[in-house]
C-alpha cells in the first residue's frame, strides 16, 4: 500500500463525484429541456415547441421587469467592483488602520447575513430617509450586498499575489499609484472582471432584499418570477429561466475568455 | 523599503468611499431597525410611531425616546407563534448542515483526490451552479416534485409506488431545496482546505501502519476542521434566516423565522414587530458572525 499516489480514485471518490455532479445538474437540465415542451401541461410531453419564447417576449410586464433588472444588475455590479476594489487594496495592502477590524466585519457580514434582515434594515434605512423607492433604492441595496463578494474575490486574488512585483517598481522610481496602475491592477484584472461578473448575477438573482426595498411599479424580474412560482409551475416561466440561464451561461463564458486574455498578457507583462 | 510603508498612505484613501458607503447601508441601517422595533405600530404612513421629526427640535427626540416601549419584545416571548418559528429554524439549519456536511464532504474529498489537471474542471463545475439563478434552481425542483412531476412518474413507472407521493409542500421538499442549493457553499471551503493539504501526512501515518479508516479518522479529518468550520457556518447562518426554499417548498404549517418576518412586514404590515424579529434573530446571530468572522479573516489574510 505504501507509496500509493494519492490521485488514485477509489471506487466511492468516483461514485460521490459523479453524484455529487448529478445532484448539481440535472434539475436544471430538466428544467431547460422543458422549456421547450409544446404542451400546456408542464409534464405531458407535447414536442418540441418554442411557443413559450414567444409568449413571453409578448408579455409587456416580464419584459419590463426583465429590463428593470439587467439596469439594476449592471449599475450595481460596477459601483460593487469599484467600491469592492477598493475595499479589497486597504484590507490587503493597508497598515492596520484604526478601525480595521470594524472594516473587514462590515465586508464580511453581509455573505452570510440572512437576506431578510438586510432588506428589512435597508427598506428602513430608505423610509427614514425618505428616498422614493424604485430603480436607485434596489441598485443601492444590490450594490451593498454584492460589493462584498467582490472584496472577497479581489483579496485573495491580491493575497496570492507576489508582493516584490510591486516593490521592484517602487525601486525602480514609481510612486506607489503608479506602482498600483502599472504593476498590481493588470495582475488582478482578471479577479476584478470574474467580481464583476459575480456581482451581476447575484443581483439578477435576488428576490428578497429587492421585495423589500423596491417601490411599487418598479418589480424586477425574479419578484416576478417569484410571485409566478407560487401559484405553480408554468411552462413560460421554464421558458424565462433557460433565457436567464442563457445569458449567465454567455457571462460566465465572456468571464473565463477575458480572465485567459488579461492572465496571459498580465503574465507576459510581469518580467518587464 | 517596504512596500507595505510607501502603501500605507494612498491606501488609506482607498479604504474611505467603502468604508463610508458600508457604514450608511449596512451599520446605520441596524440602528433603525432597532429603533423601530422599540416603536408602536400605527395605521399610518410610515406604519409606526412615534417618528422623528427633526425640525421640532430636541424636545421632540426627547418626547420620542419617552415613547419607546418594549411590547414588541414581550409579544415575541408570550405569542408561541414566534418562539416556535425560532425553533424550528434552528432544527432546520442544524439538520441541513449535518446534510450538507455528510454529502460535501465525500465530494470535496474525491475532487482534492483528482489529478491536478481535473482539480480546476471540477471547481468549476461546483461553481458554476452557484451562479446560475438561486431561484431558478428551486423552480426546477418544484417541476420535479409536483405531482405528476417527473419523481412521481419515474417511481410509477418503475411500480416502486402504486400512487403518486405528495413530495411537494413537505419538509422533505424543503431539506431537498436547501441542501441542492447551498452544497456548493459547503463544498468549496472543504475543497479548498483539503487540496492545500500536505499529501506527506497521511502517507506517513499509513507508512506508520495505519489503516485507511485510522489514516482518515486521525489525520486528514482533523487537519480539515478548519475547512468544516467554514463550510458548517457558511451554510448554517443564511439558512437560518432563509425564506424563499421553505416558502416555495415546505408546508404552510410552521414557519421558520424568516417567513415570520415577511410575513409579519408584507402583510401584515406591522413594521415594529418584524423589526423586533430581525433584532433577535441577530442577537442569536452574533456569536456564529463571529466565530465566521474569525475564520474568514484567518483564510483571507494568511498571506499578509
Amino acid at each position: 500500500m505504501t507509496g500509493r499516489p494519492l490521485s488514485r480514485l477509489s471506487r466511492f471518490n468516483v461514485a460521490s463525484l459523479a453524484l455529487g455532479l448529478a445532484f448539481l445538474y440535472l434539475p436544471i437540465v430538466i428544467l431547460v429541456i422543458y422549456s421547450f415542451n409544446a404542451s400546456r401541461l408542464v409534464t405531458v410531453w407535447g414536442g418540441w415547441s418554442l411557443r413559450w419564447y414567444s409568449e413571453f417576449f409578448n408579455d409587456r410586464a416580464m419584459l419590463d421587469a426583465a429590463w428593470m433588472s439587467l439596469r439594476v444588475a449592471a449599475v450595481s455590479a460596477t459601483l460593487a467592483t469599484g467600491l469592492g476594489t477598493l475595499a479589497a487594496v486597504a484590507l490587503s495592502r493597508g497598515e492596520r488602520f484604526k478601525g480595521r477590524t470594524l472594516f473587514s466585519g462590515m465586508l464580511y457580514a453581509p455573505l452570510v447575513m440572512p437576506e431578510v434582515i438586510t432588506g428589512l434594515s435597508l427598506l428602513l434605512l430608505f423610509v427614514a430617509l425618505n428616498a422614493e423607492r424604485g430603480f436607485w433604492t434596489v441598485t443601492i441595496a444590490h450594490t451593498t450586498l454584492t460589493m462584498c463578494f467582490v472584496t472577497v474575490v479581489v483579496q485573495s486574488r491580491l493575497g496570492k499575489l507576489d508582493r516584490s512585483l510591486e516593490e521592484a517598481a517602487m525601486d525602480l522610481g514609481c510612486d506607489p499609484l503608479r506602482a498600483f496602475v502599472s504593476v498590481t491592477l493588470p495582475l488582478i484584472l482578471p479577479s476584478i472582471v470574474a467580481g464583476w461578473m459575480l456581482a451581476f448575477t447575484l443581483s439578477l438573482d435576488d428576490v428578497v432584499i429587492a421585495s423589500f426595498t423596491t417601490g411599487p411599479g418598479s418589480a424586477t424580474l425574479p419578484i416576478r418570477i417569484y410571485s409566478e412560482v407560487r401559484l405553480g409551475v408554468k411552462p413560460q416561466i421554464n421558458a424565462i429561466c433557460t433565457l436567464v440561464l442563457a445569458l449567465i451561461a454567455v457571462v460566465i463564458v465572456a468571464a473565463s475568455l477575458a480572465t485567459k486574455l488579461t492572465s496571459t498578457r498580465g503574465e507576459s507583462a510581469a518580467p518587464l | 523599503m517596504s512596500a507595505r510603508r510607501i502603501f500605507a498612505g494612498p491606501v488609506r484613501l482607498a479604504a474611505i468611499a467603502p468604508y463610508l458607503w458600508m457604514a450608511l447601508f449596512f451599520l446605520v441601517p441596524f440602528g433603525f431597525v432597532l429603533k423601530i422595533s422599540l416603536s408602536q405600530t400605527a395605521v399610518a404612513q410610515p406604519p409606526y410611531l412615534p417618528v422623528f421629526d427633526l425640525t421640532e427640535g430636541l424636545a421632540a427626540i426627547k418626547a420620542a425616546f419617552a415613547a419607546f416601549s418594549l411590547d414588541n419584545y414581550r409579544l415575541l416571548v408570550s405569542d408561541n407563534l414566534y418562539v416556535l418559528s425560532y425553533l424550528r429554524s434552528f432544527v432546520v439549519a442544524a439538520v441541513s448542515t449535518s446534510i450538507l456536511l455528510l454529502i460535501g464532504y465525500p465530494v470535496a474529498y474525491a475532487m482534492a483526490r483528482l489529478p491536478q489537471r481535473w482539480q480546476g474542471i471540477a471547481m468549476m463545475l461546483v461553481i458554476v451552479p452557484f451562479w446560475t439563478s438561486f431561484l431558478i434552481r428551486i423552480y426546477a425542483w418544484i417541476n420535479i416534485l409536483q405531482h405528476d412531476g417527473l419523481l412521481n412518474q419515474i417511481l410509477l413507472a418503475l411500480h416502486i409506488v402504486p400512487a403518486p407521493v405528495v413530495w411537494l409542500s413537505t419538509d422533505t421538499a424543503m431539506y431537498i431545496g436547501i441542501v441542492y442549493s447551498y452544497l456548493p457553499f459547503m463544498i468549496l471551503p472543504l475543497y479548498a482546505t483539503l487540496a492545500k493539504m500536505d499529501p506527506a501526512l497521511p502517507e506517513a501515518a499509513s507508512d506508520l501502519g495505519a489503516s485507511p479508516q485510522a489514516t482518515f479518522w486521525l489525520v486528514t479529518f482533523p487537519l480539515s476542521l478548519p475547512g468544516v468550520g467554514a463550510g458548517c457556518l457558511l451554510c448554517f447562518i443564511p439558512i437560518l434566516g432563509e425564506f424563499v426554499i421553505p416558502d416555495l417548498l415546505a408546508g404552510s404549517d410552521s414557519m421558520m423565522i424568516g417567513q415570520t418576518l415577511w410575513l409579519e412586514f408584507f402583510t401584515n404590515k406591522d413594521w415594529p414587530v418584524a423589526s423586533a424579529v430581525a433584532v433577535v434573530l441577530l442577537v442569536l446571530l452574533v456569536a456564529p458572525l463571529a466565530l465566521y468572522d474569525r475564520l474568514q479573516r484567518r483564510q483571507l489574510e494568511a498571506a499578509r
